[in-house]
């Protein structure tokens, strides 16, 4: 049966109406019409449905509405707007990252939490970071360089 | 002047306002056929489009792959975007612009060379005379033909063309709804489709009640095979499916070959031979040496990150379908016929969807999403699942390549034979007689699965890049055509190019170590075309390549060479791999010659990406089945090149700006292997000539 659910999206209070399995994914997208997350195999196998839960990246199809509720939820859109974009997403057009950008948020959600943790990441790091993340247009070296890059913009930004 | 020959798409439309319109807001519309499948093509055809016309990027805006408004380009495939659709672009601009110039002329009563245009502002050269594109454009008749009659400007005029500009599209992508995927229309319902569990299942029983009961359930379609659904929600429509999927019974046959041992299996099948190419009389006489080598290439999955996904309407009997197809207009036609209304009815408005590579679900999904349309009256969006996606969409062709040559005296190849065993590598909808839309194989009553049919040369399908561009006396290219094979294929990225390269790439390799020559030595000494030359010489110098340079038991490095389609990019690839536990590519150059380049940052985006998912196809990838089902479905199944096993990858360009502009999305993907498995060759002195280059593989070369 259906339930209510409170949700806090992207810093707002907000309040859905679902089976409490639901995967969050769908209520991101469909109900909260956050349509930055993608669909990419509901298996959590792909990356493509990141979002961060308290900080952290989790992939939201495998994520159950329940189990969300009462936590950070933050989305690609939370993270940044096409006049306003966070570091790591200006990196990745200043790199020109991206080739078809399905895979892109999802890989954006893991860097940005990444980057939280760790200011000054290695290869292996950001490598290690995207485990759970897949890429088909072959854009991975401009990836690790978008990253790369982000992480220097972020530590100066921080010291000025 | 003399005029131009006029490509494909401007002698299919050649009306000039069908590809130019200048709006009441000092703007630019451009329409195009040719689509944006993440390869930058909109960027890039904008470029061509705002240069010929001089006007600024931002004024104009591209219209791209909606049947009500652009021009039928065919499809986006074939590396043809920027040869065939760009040059129309370039061609229609540059006549609006000749006809606006007369105007211009007649109207600020000057000569035409007086004129000098800017940002779309037309004016007579030291006066303050002006007039613009907008002014004239209620005075000036575009709806005549194209006549080839107008120059298109000289490179050294170019200001756009040639230089970098950021993709158009991305920052949408990166920030929320940008993709079929996303888009709403008012009481839409959710869509999935139960695929049958294999090819050869048929329905023996299903309880379609069951599933009409369950909670948002508002439309369950049964119709021969295939079996619909249509919920309110999304989650609904998955549970749906699951439901579906526990309350069908199928009948399947052991249909799938024996083996999916690619040498085991396709000589066996039945094949028509033909001769494909042929050169010289193959030598009797004299010392030769004869050295013979086989190459197989197995099934591979397009793969996209994003399942294939469309958004139908059906209202009064019109039907609008937003789809990620790259053929529009192809795809009006199939869905209409299966629909069994007028192409009139059926309007296709192209949306981006993930990257493709080829044919792989999306036309497929349009249908679905037409049919479960008609049935629900209401806009239906379907998504499919990743299972349908890599165990329904279309795969890229196995492939088996003998390669026979003989050396002279003088360690020169005197013989060459390359044989081919293929089944077709195209089966876009609209190509060949028939449907191949997979529900319409599904439904009762179905339509046939049209006879395979392979691209004819010059391009080629299975025998693409067949024919080396190597100068041997004497060649002879012959393909054994498989009619019927039980595994669904189409267009994969490169079609028979990949597996061509890296039978002819690696084989050359083993000849040079035959003769016991520096392996990019031994090229040149084959090789007149000079740009051919100078690529392979590029790369070489990037990669600062010695003479005779081996490997050292874990590391090595190895080249791959060839000129797409044989007239299109040339591109060669040296790679550095680690032998030394698991099979890693370290590192690659390469060096392209694309012509005249048009977005050199976009030209080299591709040319990495190209050679990440061709290392991926040579090192992991291959679709395996029992008899009765493909396995591939899941990332589990089918797993692909991950982020801890990127290479470093340098790309240099070779511009050529009198040259025409070549595409340049294909041409890594068979150079790329080979220079894996020559490198794997120079690590390890392993020869492995059957792709993936799996562990098992290598060590079973090894033995």
């Amino acid at each position: 049966m259906a339930e209510t659910f409170r949700l806090r999206v992207n810093g707002h209070d907000c309040e859905v109406r679902a089976e409490p399995n639901t995967p969050l994914l769908y209520i991101l997208r469909n109900d909260l019409k956050l349509k930055g997350t993608r669909f990419g195999c509901g298996e959590g196998q792909c990356g493509a449905c990141n979002v961060l839960l308290d900080g952290n990246a989790v992939q939201s199809c495998d994520t159950p509405l329940w189990s969300a509720a009462g936590h950070e939820i933050t989305t690609i859109e939370g993270i940044g707007g096409e006049s306003q974009l966070h570091p790591v997403q200006q990196a990745f057009i200043n790199e020109q990252a991206i080739q078809c950008g399905y895979c892109i948020d999802g890989i954006i959600i893991s860097a940005v939490a990444l980057l939280k943790r760790d200011k000054d990441p290695s290869d292996a790091q950001i490598a290690a970071a995207l485990e759970r993340n897949l890429c088909r247009c072959g854009t991975h070296v401009r990836i690790f360089r978008a990253i790369r890059s982000a992480a220097r913009a972020m530590r100066v930004q921080e010291k000025t | 002047m003399t005029s131009v020959a006029l490509p494909q798409s401007l002698k299919t439309t050649p009306r000039l306002d069908r590809w130019v319109r200048f709006n009441a807001d000092r703007t630019v519309t451009v329409f195009s056929g040719k689509v944006e499948l993440g390869q930058g093509i909109e960027t890039a055809i904008a470029q061509i489009a705002a240069d010929e016309l001089g006007v600024s990027l931002e004024r104009l805006s591209l219209v791209a792959g909606d049947t009500t408004q652009s021009p039928d380009e065919w499809y986006t495939a074939g590396s043809q975007s920027i040869e065939v659709g760009g040059m129309a672009m370039r061609l229609a601009c540059a006549e609006v612009r000749s006809v606006f110039l007369e105007a211009a002329a007649r109207e600020l009563e000057v000569n035409v060379t007086e004129l000098a245009i800017r940002d779309g502002t037309i004016a007579v050269t030291g006066t303050d005379l002006r007039t613009s594109y907008w002014d004239l454009a209620p005075k000036v008749d575009l709806s005549r033909d194209a006549t080839g009659a107008a120059a298109p400007k000289a490179s050294s005029q170019l200001e756009l063309v040639g230089k970098h500009a950021p993709r158009r599209d991305l920052r949408a992508k990166i920030t929320g709804a940008a993709y079929v995927h996303d888009l709403e229309l008012p009481g839409m319902v959710f869509g999935r489709v139960l695929r049958p569990p294999s090819y050869s299942a048929k329905l023996v029983a299903f309880d379609a009640d069951a599933i009409r009961a369950l909670r948002g359930v508002i439309a369950v379609v049964v119709s021969g095979n295939f079996i619909g659904i249509c919920a309110e929600r999304e989650e609904q429509a998955v549970i749906a499916l699951e439901a579906a999927r526990r309350a069908a019974s199928w009948e399947e046959e052991p249909l799938l070959p024996p083996t999916t041992e690619v040498r085991d299996f396709l000589p066996q099948m039945a094949s028509v031979r033909s001769v494909v190419h042929q050169r010289g009389e193959h030598p009797t006489t004299g010392a030769l040496r004869r050295v013979e080598a086989t190459y197989s290439k197995p099934h591979i999955a397009h793969a996209s990150i994003g399942p294939s996904c469309a958004l139908a309407h059906c209202e009064s009997g019109k039907f609008t379908i937003w789809s990620h197809a790259q053929g529009s207009h192809q795809l009006q036609r199939q869905i209409a016929q299966v629909l069994g209304v007028d192409s009139d009815d059926v309007d296709v408005v192209h949306r981006d969807g993930a990257g493709c590579y080829g044919h792989n679900g999306a036309d497929d999904v349009a249908l679905d999403a037409a049919l479960l349309a008609r049935a629900c009256g209401r806009p239906v969006l379907v998504q499919w699942t990743r299972e349908d996606e890599l165990a329904w969409s279309p795969y890229g062709s196995a492939m088996m390549i003998r390669v026979a040559a003989a050396l002279d005296a003088n360690d020169r190849i005197a013989d060459w034979r390359h044989e081919i065993w293929s089944h077709t590598h195209i089966k876009r909808p609209g190509w060949a007689d028939g449907v191949n839309l997979l529900a319409a194989w599904h439904i009762d009553p179905p339509f046939p699965v049209p006879p395979a049919k392979d691209v004819p040369q010059p391009t080629g399908g299975a025998d693409r890049n067949a024919i080396p561009l190597y100068d041997f006396p004497v060649q002879e290219i012959t393909y054994h055509f498989i009619a019927e094979m039980p595994i669904r294929v189409s267009a994969l990225r490169s079609l028979g190019a990949f597996a061509n390269v890296f039978a002819i790439e690696s084989f050359m390799d083993e000849l040079a170590a035959a003769a016991d020559i520096d392996p990019i030595e031994f090229r040149l000494r084959h090789l007149k075309d000079l740009r051919a030359r100078e690529v392979i010489e590029a790369a070489a110098k990037a990669a600062r390549w010695t003479s005779g340079e081996k490997g050292n038991g874990a590391r090595g490095r190895g080249i791959g060479f060839a000129r797409y389609k044989n007239r299109s990019a040339y591109c060669a690839v040296i790679a550095e791999v680690d032998a030394g536990e698991k099979l890693r590519v370290q590192r690659v150059f390469a060096a392209v010659d694309a012509g005249q380049v048009i977005n050199p940052d976009g030209l080299a985006n591709q040319i990495e990406g190209g050679i990440v998912q061709a290392i991926s196809w040579t090192l992991k990838e291959r679709v395996l089945w029992d008899r009765e089902r493909v396995l591939a479905r899941s990332w589990e199944s089918y797993p692909i090149l991950r982020f801890d096993e990127t290479p470093e990858i340098e790309v240099t360009i070779l511009n050529r700006p009198e040259e025409p502009a070549l595409g340049a999305g294909e041409c890594a993907a068979g150079p790329t292997a080979a220079a894996v498995a020559n490198a794997l060759f120079s690590a390890l002195d392993v020869r492995a000539r059957d792709l993936p280059l799996t562990p098992d593989r290598v060590a079973r070369a090894m033995d």
